[in-house]
């Protein structure tokens, strides 16, 4: 299996997701640069984190026009695995690739601090080596992490089971306090309908090890990995 | 030929930053100001094209897929010759 992290002028992120994925789970991976137009071989894409293009514009309203998103779209089109990590999150509701928008948090405060998330579906690629409902510790760095959509959006969401994860309590309660930035039903984490493609906001590849406050992130890429072994 | 475009939140979103700047306004003593909305202005030069409803036609173009947001913004435009 191979792994691809997309590198976007102003990425930041790229680094730690490479070093989760080469040096944890010790799998294969490559730094992809945003003006790649084919991609070969990789079994999983990865948008980091970051500030592309300075956040110009919108947050990933440039990067959505990268060389690298047309390939990263028939990636995900004919199935492939792509995570959306804060930035990247950003960039795939930008492409459509997810539904909805993140748009500054209601707070109007940059938020940098650890998080807890309740795991509200463990059926997909990104999810499968967790418990329903476990509570996971990982960080949030974030301007922008305030999701919405209309309605009838979060209604099909919630009815197609897509949300993957929510703001919740260290209990794992879903609460307004719970909450860092007013995103709508406290998601923090979606995925589309055929479930190969997952964004969310918080860093897991910020709380992969011990040493760094919290291992909990590292659940996201090795149930990536796992399911791989049986695609 | 220039395009104005304004983009702006749609009316069903929350706009924390036009609340914050019009807590700031009331603090100045303007009480009849009820509400502010943030949004964003463009100004696009449109050298080398001639025919206004082809102006149209791109800016409108530009303003959906680059300028906007259509999730959470709206545009509004004028061609000024």
């Amino acid at each position: 299996m191979k792994f691809g992290v997309v590198v976007f002028p102003g990425s930041n992120c790229d680094h730690d997701t490479f070093h989760v994925i080469d040096k944890l789970l010790g799998k294969p991976v490559e730094f992809i640069w945003h003006e790649t137009q084919k991609l070969q071989g990789y079994d999983a894409v990865i948008l980091p984190g970051g500030f592309s293009y300075g956040d110009y514009l919108r947050t990933g309203a440039i990067a959505k026009f990268s060389p690298v998103m047309k390939a990263v779209r028939a990636f995900a089109d004919g199935g492939g695995l792509v995570l959306g990590i804060c930035n990247g999150f950003q960039i795939l509701c930008e492409s459509g690739l997810l539904p909805g928008a993140l748009m500054r948090n209601r707070g109007l405060q940059f938020i940098c601090r650890h998080v807890y998330l309740r795991s509200e579906n463990t059926d997909t690629p990104f999810t499968q080596t967790l418990q329903p409902g476990q509570v996971l510790k990982i960080p949030i760095a974030h301007m922008e992490g305030n999701y919405c959509a209309d309605e009838v959006t979060l209604d099909a969401l919630e009815a197609n089971r897509q949300i993957v994860f929510r703001y919740s309590t260290s209990e794992g309660e879903v609460t307004d306090a719970a909450n860092p930035n007013g995103a709508a039903r406290n998601i923090a984490g979606i995925c589309n309908e055929a479930r190969n493609v997952m964004g969310m906001m918080p860093h897991p590849e910020r709380a992969s090890e011990d040493l760094l406050g919290s291992h909990d992130g590292r659940s996201v890429f090795e149930s990536m990995a796992a399911s791989l072994v049986t695609r | 030929m220039k395009a104005q475009v304004t983009v702006t939140l749609k009316k069903t979103v929350l706009d924390p930053q036009g609340k914050a700047i019009h807590h700031v306004i009331e603090s100045l003593g303007y009480r009849s100001v009820v509400d502010v909305r943030q949004g964003k202005f463009f100004e696009i030069d449109l050298d080398g094209i001639q025919d206004e409803a082809a102006a149209r036609t791109d800016v409108e173009r530009i303003a959906r897929e680059v300028l906007t947001n259509p999730v959470i913004e709206e545009f509004a435009y004028e061609i000024k010759k």
